[in-house]
């Protein structure tokens, strides 16, 4: 690894097969770990369907439960524009489509780069506030552990490189790329082993919740 | 040669006036000259104001591990052309191809350019060095690296032309069996410009020879050490492609539609985004077309390890590997080892419950 | 990994565009130009060389900036063209070596271009070389008369 050209193709290359092994293997096995482990058998009559309302939930519980916005609207609404951001980023910026057309064969229109460009801007600002508030409210810093600052590290890093790379304040650009891709590998591996995991779980967790407060015929 | 001595002490100025050319003829000239080295054109009068004082610098050309197309390259050069670059901006001393002494003869006038010009000439080197082995490439029995550092000892500065003397460039590509260096892997006393390209440019070697002949010095450098006015900015965002990319309409094969109608050619493998050159502003064959121009993607030449860099027709940052058939694999494992760990779990789970002892009212009675 | 033999070539000649639009923005470089020019006596200059045109873009400027009255030809170190555009105060400057390949080709925003006013220099000397024809005999050798 002696030039910048080297590096970035050991990242798409080995750097990128060892992150999606990590990957797919972590996600997996978790989800199946949660999944296979099951519930206790419920013997109680159903008071009501279970798929309905668990779908449900699924969809209301993505809305912010108005108690909690009104306490913490900074949270909450930081929350949305992060997340928005970080996926109109990632899955609406052309050379991110091409390079899932390229090794997915999966295509979708995106949309024109210098939009991205600004979303990007406003979703590395948020997260930056977003951070700033968690060292600074007593609660979240209470709250906040090790996991919780690498989460937002890792989750940051792809934004901040990304943009960089856009628009390449880093030479030369084969070194930027590089970083870009490799603070995403990091994302992947860290991904299955921490809270990161939600991206996937939620589903699971909302879904329960809703089917549960079906069968008692109440409302979740 | 008393001539030639003659022409080497004139300015430029009295050069062209001696052989009758007007001062709108100068004018002229200094226009093409401003045009050539990227100078905007209010800079025309001071080029033509440093033009007039100038004296043409002694330039030796040495040839080492190189196909000859930089050569190729600046005999194509139009605005100056490689007679006006010959006659008019450098004395030419030594460039093996292009001089009719050979053997001794050429040797001799290397040395005597050297001893002339002591501390003042410039050496132009193209084509890398090997290391490996100094048999590997010689000149008149002498090595590559012997001939260099001996000429670059005396010379006011180095101008690597061409990605093999800038950055290794072919010879150096992998496994490097001559052990091939750059010029800056082994000049590190003397200033040295890096004319990448495979080849360069013809105006930008004419350009950047133009620019020491005008002003008596280098022209600014980017972190590769090569001149900004002409690798300033990238392919890419100089590309008149480029409004397609940021639209995401692209080529999908050499000429079609798409190719046709100007869009993007990043899917066929195009590297303008690494990629930092002129291409799109001068062109090539006289401002005729370039390479993405004709339907073609960069290859990146002007860039380090371009020969390398994962191939010519496989975009800059998609991944190498079959994403498809290792993410089958590794997916059937997961599943196969999520089971796994699921009925570890459970067989945990089942034996806990096994090995739980009911506790009865009376139980509890007996222990208080 | 992709190669070469992998991409298809399909020739299509329908619908390809004339050009790429990249005339337009220059078109409006000029007008503020000609404003400048119209308020404050200042000239512009445009290298043409520095724009990165695609296929047909060179020519869709030259043509929509038109041919006006003024057609000039200098001959000096090559022949070079240069004519006033439609635009008054618009011209074009196509520098061509004696190989009559291109080596600039410029906008000038101006009344008059340049390298065409005589220099004051060419003037003293052209006087010089006058006098000398209508006086050949005599040996002073300055035109100029001191007053």
């Amino acid at each position: 690894m002696t030039t910048p050209t080297d590096f970035l193709l050991w990242v798409r290359g080995p750097g990128f097969d060892i992150a999606l092994v990590v990957f797919i293997l972590g996600v997996i096995i978790r989800l199946l770990e949660v999944l296979v482990l099951g519930r206790k058998h419920d013997y109680s009559e159903p008071r009501g369907g279970e798929l309905g309302p668990g779908l449900k939930t699924v969809v209301t519980r993505t809305l912010p439960e108005t108690g909690s916005f009104k306490r913490a609207p900074f949270t909450v609404i930081g929350g949305y524009i992060w997340h928005i951001g970080f996926f109109i980023s990632l899955f609406l910026f052309v050379p991110h489509i091409e390079l899932i057309n390229a090794t997915l064969g999966l295509s979708w229109p995106g949309i024109a780069s210098n939009l991205v460009d600004a979303v990007a801007a406003v979703t590395i600002v948020t997260l930056i506030a977003m951070l700033f508030s968690r060292l600074t409210h007593p609660v979240k810093r209470y709250l906040s552990g090790p996991e919780d600052y690498l989460t937002w590290l890792v989750t940051f890093l792809p934004m901040l490189t990304g943009y960089l790379a856009y628009h390449r304040m880093i030479d030369p650009y084969p070194l930027v790329l590089g970083l870009h891709i490799l603070s995403v590998e990091v994302l992947m591996i860290v991904f299955p082993f921490t809270k990161l995991m939600h991206a996937f779980t939620f589903f699971i967790a909302r879904w329960y919740n809703g089917a549960m407060s079906g069968r008692r015929g109440v409302q979740s | 040669m008393a001539d030639h001595m003659k022409r080497f002490r004139q300015t430029l100025g009295e050069s062209l006036r001696e052989r009758g050319v007007s001062r709108r003829g100068f004018l002229k000239y200094c226009t093409a000259t401003a045009s050539m080295m990227a100078l905007p054109p209010t800079m025309v009068p001071a080029v033509a104001a440093a033009l007039e004082k100038a004296k043409r610098p002694s330039v030796i050309w040495l040839s080492f591990q190189e196909c000859t197309g930089c050569t190729e390259s600046i005999t194509r050069s139009h605005s100056p052309s490689l007679e006006n670059l010959i006659f008019d901006h450098i004395s030419l001393d030594y460039h093996h191809t292009l001089q009719v002494a050979s053997g001794d003869a050429a040797e001799a006038a290397r040395e005597a350019a050297m001893h002339e010009n002591e501390g003042k000439y410039l050496v132009v080197v193209d084509g890398s060095i090997p290391l490996g082995n100094p048999g590997f490439s010689t000149i008149a029995g002498i090595s590559n690296l012997q001939m260099m550092e001996e000429t670059v000892a005396g010379a006011a500065a180095v101008i690597a032309v061409g990605s093999c003397a800038a950055f290794g460039g072919l010879p150096q590509a992998n496994p490097n069996p001559t052990g091939a260096a750059s010029v800056s892997d082994i000049v590190h006393d003397k200033p040295v410009v890096n004319v990448s390209g495979c080849p360069p440019i013809p105006t930008v070697i004419t350009g950047v020879l133009a620019h020491f002949l005008t002003f008596g010095s280098l022209p600014e450098l980017d972190a590769l050490g090569r001149p900004m006015v002409f690798y300033g900015q990238s392919i890419h965002d100089r590309c008149y492609r480029r409004p397609f990319y940021d639209k995401g309409l692209f080529a999908e094969t050499f000429d079609d539609e798409g190719a046709r109608k100007g869009w993007c050619l990043y899917r066929l493998g195009c590297k303008g985004p690494m990629a930092y050159n002129a291409c799109a502003t001068t062109k090539w064959n006289q401002g005729v077309s370039w390479p993405v121009e004709s339907g073609h993607g960069c290859l990146g030449c002007s860039e380090p390890d371009f020969w390398d860099a994962g191939g010519f027709y496989n975009a800059l940052s998609i991944p190498d590997s079959d994403i498809i058939r290792n993410a089958g694999i590794v997916t059937a494992a997961g599943v196969a080892l999520g089971a796994a760990a699921g009925a570890l779990n459970r067989s945990t789970r089942a034996k806990a419950a096994a090995k739980h002892e009911t506790v009865t009212i009376d139980d509890l009675d007996r222990k208080s | 990994m992709q190669k070469l033999q992998d991409i298809a070539v399909r020739v299509e000649s329908k619908d390809v565009p004339l050009n790429h639009s990249n005339a337009t923005p220059i078109l409006h470089e000029i007008h503020h130009a000609l404003q400048r020019l119209a308020t404050q006596q200042e000239t512009t200059t445009i290298d043409l060389r520095a724009i990165p045109f695609g296929p047909g873009d060179e020519e869709d400027l030259l043509n929509r900036l038109g041919t006006g009255e003024v057609q000039i030809e200098l001959d000096s170190l090559g022949t070079s063209k240069l004519w006033e555009t439609a635009f008054s105060g618009v011209w074009i400057i196509d520098h061509r070596n004696a190989e009559g390949e291109r080596v600039a080709l410029q906008i000038e925003v101006t009344r008059v271009p340049e390298i065409i006013q005589t220099h004051p220099d060419d003037v003293t000397d052209s006087l010089q070389l006058l006098d000398n024809q209508l006086n050949p005999n005599r040996t002073e050798t300055s035109g100029l008369r001191e007053e």
